[in-house]
């Protein structure tokens, strides 16, 4: 079957056409990341009016590109929420306009569980499944039963991974997004500053804004004894501490959980390459778990993963009616 | 009124003290100062007061997220962070109907806010010491700022 995915919950307003889970057909990303790195983030009254710019053409787009018309689309699949409300409605209007237009089946879809389904593009995923959902709004370890069933382990108690990232980036004068060039400027580093490290009550749970604080204090204790630092191997130490924290829960949840057949990972950050550079470490002490990590085009937002997610969905029974509206605060399903 | 505070715990203190005279009444209140002078923790602190079941943390990505109180009335969290320099309106003048709306970085979005108003300004000293400015912009606050006895 071939669903048409529409997705618009941040920063990018995205459409695409997956045949059986597998074949991409088409993927349109319009990102807004030129409009946000002016204001610094995401400015949510840019956002939904640059998502209504961009919707009808990207709808265009993707249906040309599969050289497909919407006849021969057997559902529409669109993000429900979470994320902003404004921008969710924009995607939540379009694929209720295309599914009623075109007699459509309308299928809602989770964005956190379209990251981890995101998988399914390039693997085949086996259950009980681990999954990280690491990006600028979400730290989440997932537990997944069987393909229908979410659990969520652990989650931030603070800040996001991406967004501890992103602030670390503005006090080290760095602009927006940070990730990226933390990442490289970590690769230039060693981990000698000694930073906070997180504490969390649960055992899944995750915190950074700890972490961020202490390179913030940092950078002001070395201003006040006018002594200098290297920048790379403050973002050495930052990055170090940050994956410290993921890994350890990853590592506490497999050895809780040793029926867990497949680790996968989701979201943004996983573009980071310490990090890929420590799942590769991980794939050796669990030599019985398949590891996962899609590559960069599946993990940040877009639209192939709705479409994914909602093949699922579909496949479960789930439908939408007329009443469809976004949920900025809808728990994974 | 100015509070100081030496630890997680004396923060947790305050917000529970203060969760207890905003309990059931639409307010309106302004977190600012650094990044990393605490806000989010306070906020942690106050919504867990107030009785919110769900795990409170950073709205600066989705800007809004909004809880239930022990009552059953919302806490809306808003981040304007990312707001620095936008100018729009916004919307968020539903929130301020019903239950109460806590916002860090409110600067950034001044012009968009009621006038009555709890502000909390935080300032960072060394480690876990801070202290905090807390002033009452209105007659719904002023009854608060009232009640409050160090």
């Amino acid at each position: 079957m071939i669903v048409l995915g529409i997705e618009s919950s941040c920063d990018e307003t995205a459409v695409a056409l997956v045949k059986d889970k597998k074949e991409v057909l088409s993927s349109i990303v319009a990102s807004q990341i030129d409009v946000h790195k002016e204001f610094g983030g995401v400015v949510p009254e840019v956002a939904s009016r640059i998502h209504i710019e961009n919707i009808s053409y990207c709808i265009q787009a993707a249906l040309k590109e599969a050289n497909c018309t919407m006849e021969d689309v057997d559902a529409v699949a669109v993000t429900k929420g979470p994320g902003l409300i404004g921008c969710l409605h924009v995607g939540v209007q379009a694929a209720k306009t295309l599914a009623f237009a075109y007699h459509k089946p309308l299928v809602p879809v989770h964005h956190l569980a379209a990251h981890i389904y995101a998988n399914e593009l390039v693997v085949d995923m086996h259950f009980p499944l681990l999954a990280l959902v690491v990006s600028g709004g979400n730290t989440e370890l997932v537990y997944m039963k069987d393909e229908t069933s979410f659990e969520i382990l652990g989650e931030t108690q603070d800040d996001a991974i991406g967004e501890a990232y992103d602030k670390v980036a503005r006090v080290l004068g760095l602009g927006y997004p940070g990730g990226p060039k933390i990442d490289k400027m970590a690769k230039e580093g060693k981990p000698v500053y000694e930073l906070a490290k997180p504490k969390t009550q649960g055992r899944y749970d995750f915190s950074f804004s700890g972490l961020k604080s202490s390179v913030l204090q940092f950078t002001k204790r070395m201003e006040r004894q006018n002594q200098t630092y290297d920048l790379n191997d403050l973002a050495c130490s930052f990055q170090e501490c940050a994956l410290e924290e993921i890994f350890s829960r990853i590592k506490t949840a497999l050895d809780d959980h040793p029926e867990i057949r497949h680790f996968v990972v989701g979201g943004g950050v996983s573009a980071n390459s310490r990090l890929r550079e420590k799942i590769e470490e991980l794939k050796k002490e669990y030599p019985e778990i398949i590891f996962t990590v899609p590559p960069m085009s599946c993990c940040t937002d877009n639209a192939s993963m709705i479409a994914v997610a909602g093949t699922i969905a579909y496949e479960s029974g789930r439908r939408a009616d007329e009443t469809l509206t976004g949920d900025a605060s809808w728990p994974i399903q | 009124m100015k509070i100081e505070i030496h630890s997680l715990s004396e923060t947790q203190a305050f917000a529970q003290k203060l969760a207890k005279l905003c309990v059931d009444q639409p307010l309106l209140i302004t977190l600012d100062g650094d990044l990393g002078a605490g806000k989010t923790t306070w906020t942690k602190a106050f919504g867990k007061a107030l009785g919110v079941k769900n795990t409170i943390n950073s709205p600066t990505f989705t800007i809004l997220k909004s809880y239930k109180q022990g009552d059953g009335k919302p806490l809306h969290h808003i981040d304007a962070y990312r707001l620095e320099g936008a100018s729009q309106d916004l919307g968020f003048e539903d929130c301020f109907d019903e239950g109460i709306t806590v916002i860090e970085w409110s600067s950034f979005i001044e012009d968009q806010l009621p006038e009555d108003r709890l502000s909390l300004s935080f300032e960072e000293g060394m480690d876990e010491n801070r202290v905090i400015t807390m002033e009452a912009h209105g007659e719904k606050s002023a009854k608060i700022l009232e009640g409050y006895h160090d």
